[in-house]
């Protein structure tokens, strides 16, 4: 028998002008990246609230990224201007609440950034791998 | 301009400034500031009699970029339109002394009106376009060439003044320390442009405008040019070919951006290695034609917000679409056009002016709006008119509704990027096609694909 590799289920919320056509440009480059990542259209990180990304942990989900345009690049002006300020909030809570801080990611790709959308998967994947799947703690007797 | 200027479909508002922008497309309030100019428009028939027996005399920073005079009483340029003066009044000699009034005395028409105040207009418009242009690069910035230090050194609209048959110097090249004409002359191009320390863009004409400079030069001293680039770029219609032709002309290129220029021997050495003969090389000069690039506006980012629209990672205003949305902006009803938008030469700027008069033409025909069609909307039964999303809209599209106590998107100004619909703590607002419930149920649905994925390839695992 093959020895197992973990592979962790990462939900990520793409802005729909940069990260999501980094993304794109990561796939026309003919990039590897891992399957590990679903990824979920918005408009603007902007859009992403907290409780969607806590949301996502609660349904299984061993990671969760969001990826938005670089600062002063946002499709709609200061849309990410928000995210920036509303995720490291949203980190300290989920760090009280015992999902490790490292589960959440957030970062600025572009539209030109494919490599760097690619590596930023590939890392995310390896750093979900060296921690345990998050449903362990979920589902264990309390 | 003329023709601008003449046109009865057209008012011009020079001297003046926006201070205030609201509203949406086909409907937006613009309050503006018209400068008191202290003289009478109605009245003033341009005949520039005041301008000539004005006694004060003042440095033109602007137009003649410090190298010439104006009076205190004075048109930008000769060729302005409209074709009427101002006072500047920190220098006439009536606002800080108290004395003179002599362009009133010789005014023929009595169009001088010491008392004037600034004017705030309002107009209604339909359609907005921005062509604001761009400043020059300071090239006191790079200290290495010494500008402003060495006499020798100019930049580029310096020559440009001097070459001018009207300009500070009738047309003749000068050195600035007063020893006539020169033999040699560097030009150093791409100063502040293409450089990780000041600006990492071309700013794509000043390749062709040192070649215009290398030939004026050239022809009207007979000095030996030299050009120092780093690539020429001579893209565009018979532009190789003037490059090609100062190629004959004897004018030397140098591949290679010089490290600094010092006063050696009388004279300027500009260090520079020769990437084609990969050679270090100092050369010996009188002059030096430094070839500023281009910036946005000082004041772009100030202009880019109060007219709702945005700037790009160098300061450029952002157009909705690099390919094929030039002239549109994120907010509808708002074009830009020329360098506001990025650095171009005379003729692309014509053509982005000319597109964006004729995408708000079609605005205008048309009659109505198209609007984006995944806007934010609010469920009145749940909104507690907190105003956080007011606070957050990026486009000022959410207002309150004071009688309702309730917010409310119009949905004219939403363009549906939903930082809203983030925001809200009571779930109130949703933007249509990105709700939470779509997002989560697609969610759930990728979590429940990675699950039986993964169960697939681990029995295909065990099996194996």
């Amino acid at each position: 028998m093959s020895e197992q590799v973990y592979e962790p289920k990462i939900i990520g919320f793409l802005c729909n002008w940069c990260s999501y056509a980094g993304a794109d440009l990561a796939g026309v480059s003919r990039l590897e990246y891992p399957p590990s990542l679903k990824i979920i259209r918005v408009p603007c990180s902007g859009r992403v609230s907290p409780e969607l990304v806590i949301r996502a942990f609660r349904e299984g989900a061993d990671g969760v990224m969001v990826l938005g345009c670089h600062i002063g690049d946002c499709h709609y002006a200061t849309g990410n201007h928000r995210t920036a300020r509303r995720m490291p909030v949203l980190r300290a809570l989920l760090e009280f609440t015992g999902v490790e801080p490292e589960r959440f990611l957030v970062k600025w790709v572009s539209s030109s950034e494919g490599e760097l959308f690619a590596q930023t998967v590939q890392e995310f994947t390896e750093r979900l791998r060296e921690m345990p799947p998050l449903e362990t703690y979920l589902t264990a007797d309390v | 301009m003329m023709d601008a200027g003449r046109h009865p479909n057209i008012t011009l508002l020079t001297y003046s400034e926006v201070e205030e922008v609201s509203g949406y497309v086909g409907n937006f309030t613009v309050r503006i500031r018209k400068r008191a100019r202290s003289v009478k428009e109605d009245l003033c028939t341009g005949c520039g009699t005041c301008e000539e027996k004005c006694p004060k005399k003042v440095t033109d920073e602007v137009f003649e970029v410090g190298l010439g005079k104006r009076k205190a009483i004075y048109r930008p340029f000769a060729q302005a339109i409209p074709n009427i003066p101002a006072i500047d009044r920190e220098s006439c000699l009536f606002f800080t002394k108290g004395r003179c009034k002599l362009c009133e005395k010789v005014c023929p028409t009595g169009a001088i009106d010491y008392t004037q105040e600034d004017e705030n207009l309002e107009v209604q418009v339909g359609n907005i376009i921005l062509a604001t242009g761009y400043d020059v690069f300071d090239a006191r910035r790079i200290s290495a060439y010494g500008y402003g230090r060495y006499p020798n050194v100019f930049t580029s609209l310096e020559v440009e003044r001097m070459l001018s048959g009207a300009g500070p110097t009738s047309g003749r090249i000068l050195l600035r320390d007063g020893e006539g004409e020169p033999k040699s002359v560097a030009i150093i191009h791409c100063v502040g442009s293409r450089d990780e320390n000041y600006h990492p863009y071309c700013s794509k004409v000043c390749c062709m405008y040192s070649l215009k400079l290398a030939h004026l030069v050239h022809g009207k001293t007979g000095a030996r040019v030299y050009q120092c680039y780093i690539d020429m770029r001579s893209g565009g219609k018979a532009y190789e070919e003037f490059y090609k032709r100062l190629q004959e002309e004897g004018v030397v290129f140098i591949n290679g951006r010089p490290s600094e220029i010092l006063a050696e021997d009388g004279k300027l050495a500009v260090y520079v290695e020769d990437r084609a003969l990969g050679r270090q090389m100092r050369l010996l000069v009188d002059m030096v034609i430094l070839s500023v690039g281009l910036e946005p506006r000082h004041d772009a980012h100030e202009v880019a917000r109060m007219f709702g629209i945005s700037t790009d990672a160098d300061g450029w205003f952002k157009e909705k679409h690099p390919k094929l949305d030039p002239v549109a902006t994120m907010t509808e009803g708002v074009f830009i056009a020329g360098c506001a938008q990025g650095p171009k030469d005379i003729p692309d700027s014509v053509a982005q002016g000319a597109a964006a008069a004729a995408r708000v033409l079609t605005i205008i025909q048309q009659g109505e709006v198209e609007v984006e069609a995944a806007t934010a909307v609010v469920d009145e039964m749940m909104c507690v008119g907190c105003g956080l999303c007011i606070q957050t809209c990026p486009y000022t599209a959410i207002e309150y509704l004071e009688e309702r106590k309730v917010a409310h998107v119009v949905e004219v100004l939403c363009k549906g990027c939903g930082t809203c619909a983030g925001a809200c703590p009571s779930k109130a607002i949703a933007l249509r096609h990105f709700t939470d419930r779509q997002l989560i149920s697609e969610m759930m649905g990728a979590i429940y694909a990675m699950r039986t994925e993964l169960r697939n390839t681990q029995y295909a695992t065990r099996g194996a």
